[in-house]
């Protein structure tokens, strides 16, 4: 046997050799710092765009209207209950505002300055204050897409020229008529209500379906089936189910829930079906992911005691495991409200001019809402669209942070 | 030997699928003793450790032959329910495994599922006793609402025995109880193990020879799934009948 | 017995060989100093005689180091069966075989006051009954070495013979001195010289106990004992 030769550390070689990986260290740190830059400068892109476009979703533009309301007469007691509408419309007010549009901005037309929803607002503000009635008066209406958009800077040069006429008889405030109102044909009367009242009733069907049988499902596997052939293709079709493309789901959906059940079109509960059926998988592997996760040796000790199998399940595995089955549920039920393609299948795609009330009601989602209205010819659905993205990416930020909180929360170190 | 058996194990062969990890082993388990298991690593000692209390019974394909009789009373019989055998037969485990919940809330878990408590203040005196016996309560009476899982290793430990104490058990089994311990919580378990002797029977899986020769009256020395020598602790560590037994504790295994 | 497999752990056998070869050791010179002893005797060497009471010194050396390497093996290696039985014996051996060392030496001390006078007859008995003596330390710790409880029987029931050889020396002393007084003072020396010996022969039957317990983990029954 030789003499080993002792290792020179410090000889040239290996000097070299320690640069080198020295040098594929900084490397390698500098790639991913590079990957995270990009993707938060995509982010920030993103945001700042939709921002950008969006925030005059949230503005309209109104004009000053003096109204002469003497002409208009009714008696007090219709004003009271659901006939109030139909009673005012009866009784000429739309004309009313018409007539004074015309003698406000007497040369231009005036009507064409006014949203079609002003005589609305003028409604509305007479069943507020039924004094109005037989007065003159002046009243703050929005203003026509056309005037809007010129007033934010992006309109045609007559608009703009009729934004210079009006002067300062323009103001502008919060479009409460997009929080509260539903989709409409005229953008300054669209409202993102109806659709995030579709989305919410549709998760709550969701949720309401998926997480038992998902987590029961979840359960079943870990805890209590057999290992052998059955339970892997199971485990393998489950698997599969989760990367399924959403629109096949549409079209199950419409086969088995309209076309089997005769279930109604584009309502919640379809849309809520549909997605349950997505979601599924997703929280059953979350659930299975979070039961693994418990130590066998609470499972041990709870069964040394003389727990049965179904205590050891419920009073140490599920509650132990329950912090990560919500947060793969939060995340699949974010998924699944940012889903569009199963919805339109089913028919969320509807014009639904009122928020849904039942689960059974046409109702359309936020997503689809986007989708919708970003195929509108009219110029003023464009900061709508961005708008309508924008409360979906708070709705989806907010489940997502509810996540976290979940999981700081409630997890448990041992 | 027959007079005080506890336990009574005839010809017990226990299977893993096709691989037979224990090969007809007859022992009896004395109710005032403590009995040590020894052997090494996947010698079956833990595995027939488990089959006193049925813990085999969840692990799939694991299968058990012969006759394990506690008090006469066959456990693997039909009319044997699981879970009340496994409150008769306590068990605490290699690594302390105390639950993610208070060190008040370990304890009273078993009386409480078993409804051994009539009242609150039953249950309370219940833990307090268990705890005492442990040899744990001037430690924690200040802090019962704390996470069990905050306690030192040793404590922790110590509650697990507090807790499989609290449904009073006729036999206690320890697989490995100290291995995850220090020297010094191991010799406060060690102490305790005496302590509790008499009041249950104890037996003890170890892999350490000199805790068996320290705590144990009875020890058996596992080999291969075969139960080599059983016998007076003090004769196994100063003269074993067996060549096996002896080249094992002098630690000449080969 | 000699089955010995190797431990795990090497420096245990090292340990444990060192033991051996300590007690081989002692017992060389315990039983040299009983030979050497006969022959100062037997010459009258006072020189030699000397000389015992110097080796001695190293006999009780050796005893200190098999009781530090004995602790230290208990103290590191916590021996169990037969190992334990080993050490505890190698301890108690060496006690004994310095006790064995202490009586050659002793012999030893009385050469000079045997010398000088004029030698008597039983002197020729005395080397007899040391080689017998000798013979039973050499056999004993060979026992040891091999761990042979048979050999270690067999040296049990020659203390026997041992025996016999100093009840006949007595008597044979006795009267000697009754026939001749003027030989007292040099009979009652030889007498302690014999009875010296017949002890070494008790203690190398304790060594022999020893290892039979070392290699059995048995006492010696009555039987073996020849009682019966």
């Amino acid at each position: 046997m030789t003499e080993r030769q002792p290792t020179d550390w410090r000889a040239p070689a290996m000097q070299r050799r320690l640069r080198r990986r020295y040098a594929a260290e900084r490397r390698f740190r500098l790639l991913g710092l590079a990957a995270i830059l990009a993707s938060a400068a995509f982010l920030a892109f993103l945001l700042v765009s939709m921002v950008a476009r969006g925030a005059g979703g949230f503005v309209e533009t109104r004009v000053a209207l003096p109204l002469d309301l003497s002409d208009v007469r009714i008696e007090g007691a219709r004003l009271m209950g659901p006939g109030a509408d139909l009673a005012l419309a009866g009784a000429g007010l739309e004309n009313a505002v018409d007539r004074a549009a015309d003698a406000a901005f007497a040369p231009a037309g005036g009507a064409a300055i006014l949203s079609d929803g002003a005589w609305l607002v003028v409604r509305d503000a007479v069943k507020r204050d039924p004094g109005l009635l037989g007065r003159r008066t002046v009243l703050d209406v929005p203003v026509a897409t056309e005037i809007d958009i010129a007033r934010k800077g992006r309109g045609t040069p007559e608009a703009e020229a009729s934004v210079r006429r009006l002067g300062d008889r323009l103001s502008s405030g919060l479009n409460t008529d997009f929080f509260a109102g539903a989709d409409a044909t005229d953008p300054t009367r669209a409202g993102i209500w109806g659709a995030l009242k579709g989305s919410l009733l549709t998760m709550a069907v969701t949720m309401a379906l998926a997480f038992p049988i998902g987590v029961l499902a979840a359960l079943y596997l870990e805890e209590y089936a057999p290992r052998n052939r059955v339970t892997d293709v199971i485990e393998v079709s489950i698997n599969n189910l989760a990367a399924v493309p959403s629109i096949i789901f549409g079209l199950l959906g419409l086969a088995v829930f309209l076309g089997t059940f005769h279930l109604p079109r584009s309502a919640a509960l379809v849309g809520g079906l549909t997605l349950a059926l997505m979601t599924m998988p997703v929280i059953v592997i979350a659930g299975r992911n979070a039961i693994k996760a418990v130590p066998p040796s609470i499972r041990d000790a709870a069964r040394a005691l003389g727990a049965s199998r179904v205590q050891v399940v419920f009073h140490h595995v599920l509650p132990l495991a329950l912090p990560g089955i919500l947060t793969g549920t939060i995340i699949g039920m974010a998924r699944a409200l940012g889903e569009t393609a199963p919805l339109l299948m089913i028919g969320m795609r509807a014009f639904i001019a009122a928020p849904p009330d039942r689960l059974t009601d046409p109702a359309t989602a936020l997503p689809v809402q986007i989708f919708l209205w970003s195929d509108e010819v009219s110029q003023g659905f464009v900061e709508k669209t961005s708008a309508a993205i924008i409360v979906l990416l708070v709705v989806l930020l907010a489940m997502n942070g509810l996540a976290i909180y979940l999981r700081n929360r409630f997890e448990t170190r041992w | 030997m027959t007079d005080h058996a506890k336990i009574t194990a005839e010809g017990v062969n226990v299977f893993y699928g096709a691989k037979q990890a224990i090969r007809n082993v007859s022992l009896h388990v004395r109710q005032d003793e403590v009995t040590a298991f020894i052997g090494p690593s996947g010698c079956g000692k833990s595995t027939f450790l488990r089959t006193l209390n049925r813990m085999n019974d969840t692990i799939a394909g694991a299968r058990v032959e012969g006759d394990v009789r506690l008090d006469g009373e066959d456990i693997y019989a039909r009319a044997m329910d699981v879970v009340q055998l496994r409150a008769r037969v306590g068990m605490v485990f290699q690594k302390p495994n105390p639950f993610p919940k208070s060190i008040f809330e370990n304890v009273a878990y078993g009386p409480r599922i078993h409804g051994l408590a009539r009242s609150k203040a039953e249950l309370a005196q219940i833990v307090e006793r268990s705890l005492q016996r442990a040899g744990l309560w001037n430690e924690v009476k200040d802090r019962l609402s704390e996470s069990g899982t905050a306690l030192s290793g040793g404590q922790q430990q110590r509650l697990c025995i507090a807790r499989a104490i609290a449904v009073d058990p006729e036999v206690i089994l320890m697989d490995e109880p100290c291995s995850a311990l220090d020297p010094i919580a191991t010799a406060r378990i060690e102490e305790l193990i005496s302590d509790l002797r008499g009041r249950y029977a104890i037996v003890i899986v170890t892999h350490n020879m000199q805790q068996a020769a320290r705590v144990s009256q009875k020890t058996a020395f596992f080999h291969l799934g075969e139960l080599v020598e059983y016998g007076d602790t003090s004769a196994m560590f100063t003269n074993p009948r067996e060549e096996r037994t002896k080249d094992y504790i002098t630690g000449r295994y080969g | 017995m000699a089955s010995q497999q190797e431990h795990t752990v090497k420096a245990f056998d090292q340990d444990i060989g060192q033991l051996r070869g300590l007690i081989s050791q002692m017992g060389g010179l315990a039983e040299a100093a009983i030979g050497h002893a006969m022959t100062a005797l037997q010459r009258g060497d006072l020189e030699l005689a000397d000389r015992i009471r110097q080796d001695d010194r190293r006999i009780d050396a050796i005893e200190a180091d098999v009781e530090r390497t004995a602790v230290r093996i208990i103290a590191l290696r916590a021996p169990l069966a037969n190992d334990l039985r080993e050490v505890v014996a190698a301890l108690k051996i060496a006690a004994v075989v310095e006790r064995i060392g202490d009586y050659a030496k002793n012999i030893a001390k009385r050469v000079p006051l045997i010398e000088g006078e004029h030698r008597i007859e039983p002197l020729s008995t005395v080397p007899a009954m040391a080689k017998i003596a000798a013979e039973m330390v050499h056999d004993a710790l060979d026992a040891f070495a091999a761990r042979d409880a048979a050999k270690a029987v067999e040296i049990v029931r020659r203390d026997r013979t041992l025996d016999d050889f100093y009840d006949s020396i007595f008597r044979t002393l006795v009267t000697y001195m009754v026939e001749n007084p003027k030989t007292i003072s040099q009979c009652a020396h030889l007498l302690f010289v014999a009875k010296n010996l017949e002890r070494i022969g008790d203690h190398a039957t304790n060594v022999a106990e020893m290892v039979h317990f070392a290699a059995t983990g048995n006492q010696m029954t009555d039987r073996e004992w020849g009682n019966q």
